[in-house]
């Protein structure tokens, strides 16, 4: 199957939605792709309870020309002008002339004796779970992990009826404190941060605090927690942990996009290093959703070619720029946090690959030709970014297909645009 | 600052690793200079198929015997070099192809391999998920399949258990009348100097006649049971690994996390480590051809090699005529996973001035033309990865 459009948008979260919804109003053929069944991204998807500007952006798009490929996969870029994805286990060639990718971000894990077991989750991903129905009323949570994310989560969880027994930041409470005074600046998330710590007022926040190691018979029933030199344990259901947000930047590297310090380069109006490429939201600094709204409207109207309007938008997105930097400070990960994983603890879990095994090798790439660490289905995705921060190894150069893609896929891809393009 | 030594082996890939282990079993004071990770070069690229291959007959002399040492050493190896005996099938998809299976069964019984003819239903019976209309195949049940940088880092751990001394991650510089300088300055000094940097053996003796042959190849997600043995197509009369141009072939190989890995492709000029996409397509449609239920199959990873080929596809070992302190061990092309331990056995005898166990002259650097064994094809005798 082959559809062209003026512009493609690849992820539909916050940024993505934006830059869909405003390519559209400029009479662009839009398409936004993304692998979930429903628009929203990481924190939009659920559709339940959502805040206004979700609705607002949602509607929109709903209303909008925008064709809406969900449940789309991209796993290559063949050409240039060309991604290849797959639907409903069909390949599927999308060419564009302009494309702006908004991947968004993953959640960090740091591997502890027992994060495996059942009831340990992602922060965003318990919280996703609990929109899409899991009942937490009367549950025992512990939230931990870093940045204003634990917050949300830990208000959202408790309006659900969950018991936080207790929030887990890592950074010291300086760090917090003069965070929370240069939100000041930025009032609409001020506001949302404040709103977040009175909702959950029953539950205590320890600042330099973790989780140090789980136990439970068949599933997650205490945590021993480390503040300082003080370490307790907890009764708990569940640990909703995060430690912050690392950028999906398979697709950016597949394109050949510049990367500096870990995100995506791009210029004022959100083109990267690739021309006819943009980039919005989280892969260029993890910013949050009105960050990501920006960026997205900014992107969608360069790709329209209406530059000008896109200007009209980078000094609010000028502004926000010292919010990236400020939750990138904040949320910094203290080197003690490479303590808890004991030699037993699995950091890959897709082929069961211990710390202690790990830490025999010299570099990612020796660790995984000798260890199978990263070779699973997930490609590293979990695990790698956890060893980056264990050992310091930096990532191993990406290749098609970036999502696992059915052999039939791979095989039907185009390798001559051009001559696709008639044949469609 | 000088350290000398009998040998010392260039290159801890395989093949290194073999000549490293091989050499100080014979109780050659043995060094081992690796610029990156174990195995982590062509080594980590390769399917693992230990394959007795009749391209020529120095081609099945060496392939033979080393086929042989890994059976002999199948039980000590690690689980993690994932040694299976599982066989290999050569497929025939036509009658034309089902006379190559019975001239092979001849070549491969002249050198006491047992091979079993399977007719149509056999084959359906032995391997259900490949095409049924398929002629028939010959069944090699001492080929087997491993994984490779286990496998490597094994035979290197068992030379520093014989002695031997690692020197990684270091970089050769140069190489040449008994020195052999790294990186950082340090300099050994050794009566024999291996060379056993695959592909790069060029950078250090740019004479040498090697070429680099870029390959593909594609892993699945686990399917326990979908392939049961390594699969191999005959069909080299139809679609021909040739010699001057890119080609693909079909080639199929269980791995014992239930993972399938698909191969195989060969092009000349291709220096980078890019994914193609034309090959990778023209690759996997050749493999559906065969086994259609792969096509459902979920890829995980693509990857690519080099293969360090010389014009006769037959491997440089032996002394350097230009500088006889150097004795290569390179040039394996598509077979250095199986071939490595026959090399590591030839390089020791030759070396501690022992008699070589199969004649080495077909293998020296320099030498004359070979013949192939069959047919005029270059290809002939079938389409390993
Ligand atoms: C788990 C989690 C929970 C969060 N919770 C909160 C919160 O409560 N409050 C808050 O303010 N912020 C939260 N954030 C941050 C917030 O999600 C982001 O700031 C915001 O969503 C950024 O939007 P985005 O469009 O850049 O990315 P995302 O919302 O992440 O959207 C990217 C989309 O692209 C899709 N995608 C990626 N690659 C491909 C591909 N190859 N093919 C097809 N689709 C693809 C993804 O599936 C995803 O739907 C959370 C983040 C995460 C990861
Ligand atoms: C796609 C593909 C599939 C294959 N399938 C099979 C198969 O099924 N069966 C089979 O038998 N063979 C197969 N092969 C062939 C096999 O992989 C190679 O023949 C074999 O790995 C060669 O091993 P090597 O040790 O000579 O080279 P390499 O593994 O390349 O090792 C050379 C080592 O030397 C090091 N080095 C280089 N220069 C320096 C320097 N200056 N200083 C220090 N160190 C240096 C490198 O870092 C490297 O580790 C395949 C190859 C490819 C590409």
């Amino acid at each position: 199957m082959k559809k062209a459009f003026d512009v493609v948008v690849a992820g539909a979260g916050p940024a993505g939605i934006a830059a869909a919804v405003t390519a559209a109003a400029q009479h662009r053929r839009v398409a936004l792709v993304d692998d979930n069944q429903r628009p929203g991204g990481q924190i939009w998807r659920s559709g339940a309870s959502l805040p206004r500007p979700a609705r607002v952006w949602l509607s929109r798009l709903e209303a909008s020309a925008v064709e809406h490929l969900s449940g789309t996969r991209i796993f290559d870029h063949p050409a240039p002008g060309v991604l290849c994805a797959e639907w409903n286990e069909t390949a599927m060639e999308l060419h564009y002339e302009k494309l702006v990718f908004a991947t968004g971000a993953r959640e960090l894990f740091l591997p502890f004796p027992g994060w495996t077991l059942p009831n340990v989750m992602g922060a965003g991903g318990l919280d996703a779970m609990v929109r899409g129905g899991l009942p937490v009323a009367g549950k025992r949570v512990v939230v931990a992990g870093t940045g204003p994310l634990l917050l949300a989560v830990a208000a959202h969880l408790a309006a659900r009826g969950a018991k936080i027994v207790a929030i887990c930041e890592q950074a010291p409470f300086a760090r917090l404190a003069k965070f929370a005074a240069q939100m000041s600046r930025y009032p609409g998330k001020l506001l949302q941060g404040l709103a977040y710590r009175l909702a959950a007022r029953h539950s205590r926040l320890y600042c330099g605090c973790w989780p140090i190691s789980a136990s439970g018979s068949t599933a997650l029933e205490s945590l021993t927690l480390r503040q300082g030199n003080r370490t307790w344990s907890v009764a708990c259901d569940y640990l909703a942990c995060g430690f912050h947000l690392v950028p999906n930047l398979e697709l950016a590297e597949l394109l050949g996009c510049r990367i500096q310090d870990g995100f995506v380069a791009v210029d004022d109006l959100q083109q990267t290093s690739v021309a006819n490429v943009y980039c919005a939201g989280e892969p260029t600094g993890i910013g949050g959703v009105e960050m990501a709204l920006v960026e997205g409207q900014i992107a969608g109207l360069a790709a329209s070619g209406s530059a000008e309007a896109a200007r009209k938008l980078i000094p609010q997105r000028r502004r926000m720029l010292g919010f990236v930097d400020a939750l990138r400070r904040t949320c910094a990960l203290n080197p003690e946090l490479r303590r808890p994983a004991a030699d037993t603890t699995l950091v890959c879990r897709c082929e069961d690959v211990p710390f202690g095994t790990l830490r025999e090798h010299t570099s990612w790439r020796d660790a995984k030709l000798h260890t199978r660490c990263g070779m699973g289905p997930c490609q590293g995705r979990i695990c790698g970014a956890a060893a980056e921060f264990l050992f310091g190894w930096g990532p191993d150069a990406v290749r098609p297909p970036i999502f696992p893609a059915l052999v039939s896929s791979l095989a039907a891809e185009s390798t001559n645009p051009n001559k696709s393009m008639e044949d469609a | 600052m000088s350290e000398t030594w009998d040998v010392v082996v260039l290159g801890a890939g395989i093949v290194g690793a073999a000549c490293a282990r091989a050499c100080s079993l014979r109780g050659l004071r043995t060094a081992v200079v690796e610029s990156g990770a174990i195995g982590g070069g062509a080594t980590a690229a390769g399917m693992g198929h230990i394959v007795v291959m009749d391209d020529s007959e120095p081609q099945l002399a060496l392939t033979r015997y080393s086929q042989q040492l890994w059976m002999a050493l199948s039980d000590r190896l690690p689980p993690q070099a994932e040694f299976e005996s599982c066989g290999t099938l050569w497929v025939a998809a036509d009658e034309e192809e089902m006379q190559e299976v019975r001239r092979k069964q001849r070549v491969y019984a002249s050198l006491g391999v047992a091979t079993e003819i399977l007719d149509s239903r056999a084959l359906r019976e032995a391997e259900p998920h490949l095409r049924p209309e398929m002629a028939g195949a010959l069944l090699v049940s001492s080929d087997a399949v491993l994984y490779p940088p286990c496998a490597a880092a094994w035979l290197l751990e068992e030379a520093i258990h014989f002695g031997a001394k690692l020197y990684a991650p270091r970089t050769v510089v140069s190489a040449s009348a008994g020195h052999v300088r790294l990186d950082g300055g340090t300099e050994l000094t050794a009566e024999h100097i291996v060379v056993a940097c695959g592909a790069d053996s060029v950078r250090l003796i740019p004479e040498l006649p090697l070429r680099k042959r870029k390959g593909h190849l594609v892993i699945t997600d686990r399917y326990p049971g979908l392939v049961r043995h390594q699969l191999v197509e005959l069909g080299y009369l139809k679609s021909a690994h040739s010699l001057t141009t890119d080609s693909v072939a079909f080639n199929a190989q269980p791995r014992r996390t239930g993972q399938i890995l698909i191969g195989s492709s060969r092009q000349y000029g291709a220096e980078h480590t890019a994914v193609d996409h034309a090959i990778l397509k023209a690759m996997l449609a050749r493999a559906q051809l065969y086994l259609p239920a792969l096509g459902a199959c979920s890829a995980i990873r693509v990857w690519t090699g080099f293969r360090a080929a010389t014009p006769d596809k037959l491997p440089l070992i032996g002394p350097w005529p230009a500088d006889e302190t150097l004795f290569l061990a390179t040039g394996h092309e598509g077979l250095g996973i199986t071939t490595s331990l026959g090399t590591g056995r030839l390089v020791a005898d030759a070396l501690s001035g022992a008699a070589t166990e199969i004649p080495l002259e077909p293998y020296l650097p320099v030498r004359g033309p070979i013949e192939h064994s069959s047919s005029t094809h270059p290809a002939a005798g079938g389409l390993h990865a």
